[in-house]
């Protein structure tokens, strides 16, 4: 058989993968909303909760469609599709395909066609070298949330004030990120304003949201107030890049 | 006899089982290939590629299942780390629902409203990549079309933004000290780029919650 990058039974393969993590995404769903219907939770608040999180997602997820196409490049669809679909992101599967790449004296970004020796090299690196979150979170994730646990009942306070700290620490890594291209403002160079302007729509347009939500007495306005903010941030990025570029 | 196992201990069992077979599922995939069309790695390729790309994965995921699980809950934590893009999605999603449920991720009730939405996220995501396969062809002139080229460069700050004024004006007082510390960090330091921001979330959480002990055990929050 014609080794091609882009051959159908390459596609039937990825095909059976992302179903298979689809269904496990629709039995956690499902086992989760029934236990929060057996304990009596807010139905009604839990299906708002829902909207918003697929509403949420839809900007994020044309962005790593983005990334399918950049990596189908080199790799052709199916290989991008099941990474991107399944365990992977843009930046890791980027620096795997590279890396396998650059060891078979091939470029990353040059490649017209593969064999499927080669092919199937870069597979198995980008595969054995992401999969330890897949296998450690089973090994350990009991004994963490058994810690928690623990903490909850010695001191609730504690507890609280411990999983907002983590967020916010979290949090504060990323806005660092942002302002990481930050110091070309003093070489003259103002593209590194451009990720914290963004940043500062977006967080206006929270505000907003925020004051909407208190005068006009609209609680849907709070539900989608995320996924606003990052569209008009998002959108802002294209009128602050080209007049700061 | 049948045992009775709690929810989350059956959340745990269904997530072993569920995460160690896509995982054999992952593996079968570059297996099928070889024996499809009878091709072996090229080992020196192979054995390059990966001194050169796991050392640095496995390092990473380590950190992040030891700082991310506790935030994303239990069947949450193992949606995420199969489907991916957790920093830059599943979190964020998982923060923004406990938010509008105001529940805590090591309540009961935190555990589902997070499991909920990185399920429904992930559902939602695997759908639009799909139609994105499928359409592939109309959609490759559109996605890459200059003008929209840096709305989604700047997908991150737009997320953060927003996220960030809602966590941050609720506990001011520990947001302070980590946020100076990575912006001097960020802005002094060349090395740390987008590349490296994942190293820095367990320094974030570890500063924060060092910062957020000293000012509990001084009365202050």
């Amino acid at each position: 058989m014609t080794f091609d990058i882009n051959a159908p039974i390459l596609f039937v393969l990825a095909g059976i993968i992302i179903a298979a993590v689809l269904a496990q995404s629709i039995y956690f769903l499902v086992k989760a909303w029934r236990r929060a219907a057996a304990i009596g939770m807010d139905m009604a608040k839990l299906r708002r909760i829902a909207r918003t999180a697929a509403v949420f997602t839809i900007a994020p997820a044309v962005a790593i469609v983005i990334s399918v196409i950049a990596l189908a490049k080199d790799l052709g669809v199916p290989l991008p599709w099941l990474r991107l679909s399944v365990v992977g992101s843009m930046s890791y599967e980027t620096i795997a395909a590279t890396n396998a790449e650059s060891a078979m004296g091939l470029v990353f970004g040059q490649v017209t066609s593969l064999t499927a020796s080669q092919y199937v090299t870069i597979v198995s690196v980008m595969t054995l070298s992401i999969m330890v979150g897949i296998w450690l979170v089973p090994l350990i994730g009991k004994k963490l949330q058994t810690g928690l646990i623990s903490l909850e009942n010695r001191d609730k306070k504690w507890s609280d004030i411990f999983s907002s700290a983590m967020f916010i620490g979290m949090i504060s890594a990323f806005l660092g990120y942002v302002f990481c291209d930050f110091s070309t403002v003093f070489t003259g160079d103002l593209s590194g304003l451009i990720p914290p302007l963004v940043m500062l729509v977006s967080a206006l347009v929270m505000c907003l949201c925020g004051i909407a939500v208190k005068k006009i007495q609209k609680p849907w306005i709070s539900d989608y107030a995320l996924p606003i903010s990052l569209v008009v941030g998002m959108a802002s990025a294209i009128p602050i890049t080209a007049l700061l570029h | 006899m049948k045992k009775n196992l709690s929810y989350m201990d059956s959340v745990h069992r269904d997530g072993w089982i569920w995460n160690l077979s896509m995982m054999v599922l992952l593996f079968l995939f570059p297996i099928a290939i070889m024996v499809l069309y009878h091709a072996l790695p090229d080992w020196h390729g192979f054995l390059m590629g990966l001194i050169a790309t796991a050392p640095m994965y496995w390092a990473v995921a380590v950190v992040e299942t030891f700082t991310y699980v506790p935030m994303l809950g239990a069947g949450g934590s193992y949606l995420s780390f199969v489907t991916g893009n957790i920093s830059n999605l599943k979190l964020p999603v998982a923060l923004n629902a406990l938010e509008q449920a105001d529940v805590k991720v090591n309540s009961e009730e935190g555990e589902l409203v997070s499991t909920i939405a990185i399920a429904v996220s992930s559902i939602v995501t695997t759908l639009i990549i799909l139609l994105g396969v499928l359409l592939i062809v109309p959609l490759t002139p559109i996605l890459n079309a200059p003008v929209l080229e840096p709305a989604f460069a700047q997908i991150l700050p737009a997320l953060f933004g927003g996220l960030g004024v809602v966590f941050i004006s609720k506990n001011w007082k520990i947001s302070v000290a980590p946020i100076v510390l990575m912006l001097v960090l960020f802005i002094a330091v060349p090395a740390l780029n987008a590349s490296t921001v994942g190293i820095m979330v367990p320094v974030g959480v570890l500063f924060t919650l060092a910062v957020s002990r000293i000012l509990y055990k001084k009365g202050i929050l």
